[in-house]
């Protein structure tokens, strides 16, 4: 009698029962039972595939994660990184608090949080699921929805370690919260990371929240963020992605907006094979505003896609989306914004803007649009723009005696300049902008 | 200086000049004139390497070399400049940085020092003053929402900060108030000198009382039809191209 081969699904299920008996054995009851939920829920759903006139999985084919035989590795199992690796991986100041993760695990001896004021914290999620159980559990899986998203169940069938911040109300933060999350490739490893974000009311804070591969392997990473914006505080949250050219990296971020609190996201995709970013934003309460900004750059055969959701749930809520890409080879980007505007949530004002700049001719953006407006008297906009680079401004810079080279290199740099500009945060925004940089004159030496 | 013989060019498969012969000497300034769509930005963009233009047939030698073959930038490098008759906007580049990388590339292929920043920043005050510029424009991206007036005195503050060999000057006078166009005119002859040559095409007379040229020629059809001194531009100011237009007619239906 043959046997049937096991699905990844199934494989992930095996892991998760193992962990369950060793590493994870010591957590809370209620943590056994999201994992075992949504693991269940996992199975269910699996991955999702673009065959199943699946709308939101059109453009993008997972075909390959769900394929590979990724390992899920224990925590005490994870293998060593060196303090060199995570240097060259992090953004900001070193003196900022950072948590770094190998694989999804914390790694306590290459984190280091400085003096943070009394009523912040920043530690490793399973801590705080043991010593402040109330402050987790009241957020923890109740935003990021694993009934619905396959990576999400996935993701939090394996909720253990993972960053917990938590910032108590009226406290304003001077310094940047970093989170690294690291991911190595020689044993194929999938990363499942996990972020609790919860900013109490009238608060204020910047998070950092990087993604780099340690070797140029190939791996996988699925990363769920939830962020809690209390009300009348303003959260700047930062995720820049240098993920391995090989790897696969799927995130989810989850925000819920109070009364009158100003969120702004920026998400910059500078690697990996193939990304999908979801972004869901839903304002809980009036008056709150956001801006939802994204630059990638991708070349070769890299896919990057962002979905966008922004649910204007309450009135007098305001949004701006401005994301930009920079397409080369036979690369492919998608943008998938959609804009929901529910009843009696008057005075809504949305706009969304997806710019693409495509180097090649055989590089291709997608995008697509989407609003739900169920109220007469709110402002949206839309603006979608796709095309090569300007002539006419070439020639007047070579005319003036820059080379071609650099400046391509200027007009491309110029087209991303808003992006690069919405950071606040000053020594980020110039690391990010050299990054850019960077990989722009690598792009256009070859 | 700048040899230009018979010169052929088109732009969109349309031929536009038509055999165009122009000789400037170091210390000149020749002025060009002729009624709209005759050529005369085709011969600008062509002498400064517009890679929308083909230069067809002919020949174009600066400083003894063969322009036609060298890259815009290393036209510029050569001392050359061009100053557009509609200048470009380039969103998200800031005129100041755009102008330090133009002037150091030039500095770098002649094995000259470049500026940095503070250098730069103190050299540019100066010029800017020459064109009466406000320094806040030089902060924002290179000529975005500038009115056409300060796009003008770009070009000029530009030419200043490159201080070229030969500027070819595409209508630096259009669109400008009288003070503004004293102020240009200014800018320009602030480069005259026996080792620079100017070529400035214009439509109007008013200029030229400013920057009086050695040679004024008018362009018709594609060809330079009539070639004098400073008095030919009173002519035209007082009778317009007509009776020109006409005999290049008649010299062209009799073969
Ligand atoms: N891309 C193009 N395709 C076809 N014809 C073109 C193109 N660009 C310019 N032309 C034509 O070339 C001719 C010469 O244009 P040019 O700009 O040299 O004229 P000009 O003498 O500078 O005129 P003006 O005084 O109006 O500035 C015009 O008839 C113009 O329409
Ligand atoms: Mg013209």
């Amino acid at each position: 009698m043959t046997q049937r081969p096991a699905t990844q699904e199934q494989a992930y299920l095996t892991a998760l029962e193992s962990f369950e008996k060793n590493g994870y054995a010591n957590d809370p009851s209620w943590a056994h039972d999201i994992r075992k939920a949504a693991m269940s829920r996992f199975q269910s759903l699996g991955f999702p595939t673009s065959r199943r006139g699946n709308e939101e999985w059109k453009y993008t084919d997972i075909g390959p994660i769900a394929k590979a035989k990724f390992r899920s590795l224990d925590s005490n199992a994870q293998p060593r990184v060196n303090a060199a690796d995570v240097e060259g991986a992090s953004l900001g100041e070193p003196g900022w608090s950072q948590l770094v993760f190998v694989n999804g695990g914390y790694s306590e001896e290459l984190s280091s949080v400085s003096s943070l004021p009394a009523g912040v914290m920043v530690v490793n999620l399973v801590e705080a699921m043991r010593s402040t159980p109330d402050l987790v559990q009241a957020h923890l899986a109740r935003h990021a929805d694993y009934e619905a998203n396959a990576f999400t169940a996935l993701n939090t069938a394996f909720i253990h370690e993972g960053a917990f911040v938590h910032i108590t109300d009226g406290i304003m933060l001077d310094e940047p919260i970093r989170l690294l999350f690291l991911s190595t490739s020689q044993e194929e490893a999938v990363s499942q990371s996990r972020v609790l974000i919860v900013a109490g009311k009238d608060s204020k804070a910047a998070i950092i929240e990087g993604y780099a591969g340690i070797s140029d392997g190939r791996y996988f990473s699925n990363a769920v963020t939830e962020i809690v914006v209390g009300d009348g505080s303003t959260v700047e949250y930062y995720k820049v992605q240098q993920q391995s050219e090989k790897a696969f990296h799927i995130t989810t971020t989850e925000v819920a907006l109070g009364r009158d609190s100003n969120f702004s996201s920026i998400n910059i995709d500078l690697g990996g094979k193939l990304t999908r970013n979801n972004l869901n934003v839903l304002t809980e309460g009036e008056g709150s505003s956001s801006v939802l900004n994204g630059l990638y750059l991708v070349n070769g055969t890299q896919h990057v896609d962002n979905q966008v959701i922004i649910d204007h749930a309450k009135p007098y809520t305001t949004s701006r989306e401005l994301y930009k890409g920079i397409l080369d080879g036979k690369s492919r980007s998608v943008f998938h914004g959609s804009i929901i505007v529910r009843e009696g949530a008057v005075k809504v004002n949305a706009n969304q803007v997806d710019k693409n700049l495509l180097l090649s001719d055989q590089a291709e953006a997608d995008t697509k649009p989407a609003f739900w407006v169920y109220c007469d008297d709110v402002k949206c906009g839309h603006g979608a723009a796709c095309g090569q680079m300007d002539e006419t401004a070439l020639f007047y810079m070579r005319s003036r005696g820059i080379d071609e080279k650099t400046a391509r290199g200027l007009l491309t740099r110029a087209f991303i300049s808003e992006v690069i500009e919405s950071i606040s945060n000053e020594p980020l925004r110039g690391q990010v902008d050299a990054l850019v940089q960077t990989k722009l004159q690598e792009w256009l030496v070859s | 200086m700048l040899e230009v013989k018979d010169l052929h060019a088109s732009v969109g498969g349309v031929e536009i000049l038509k055999g165009l012969s122009l000789r400037v000497k170091a210390g000149e300034v020749h002025a060009i004139m002729g009624p709209n769509g005759s050529g005369k930005s085709t011969l600008a963009n062509v002498l400064a390497g517009n890679p929308s233009y083909t230069a067809t047939s002919g020949e174009v030698l600066f400083e003894g070399e063969d322009l036609l073959t060298m890259l815009p930038e290393n036209r510029a490098r050569a001392g050359l400049f061009l100053c557009f008759q509609h200048p470009t906007e380039i969103h998200g580049v800031r005129l100041d940085h755009f102008m330090r990388a133009s002037f150091n590339s030039i500095q770098k292929s002649k094995g000259l020092q470049e500026m940095d920043v503070l250098k730069f920043d103190r050299f540019l005050n100066e010029k800017v003053g020459i064109v009466e510029m406000d320094r806040n424009l030089t902060k924002r991206s290179v000529n975005e929402g500038f009115s056409g007036g300060e796009k003008k005195r770009n070009e000029i503050l530009q030419m200043a900060v490159l201080a070229p060999k030969l500027a070819i000057l595409d209508e630096p006078d259009s669109g400008l108030d009288v003070d503004a166009l004293r102020t240009v005119a200014e800018g320009i002859n602030q480069l005259r000198s026996p080792e620079n040559a100017i070529i400035l095409v214009t439509h109007y007379q008013r200029i030229l009382d400013y920057v009086v040229p050695d040679n004024v020629h008018v362009i018709i059809n594609g060809r330079i039809v009539k070639s004098g001194d400073k008095k030919l531009a009173l002519e035209i100011e007082a009778q317009g191209y007509d009776e020109l237009e006409k005999s290049v007619e008649s010299l062209q239906s009799s073969g």
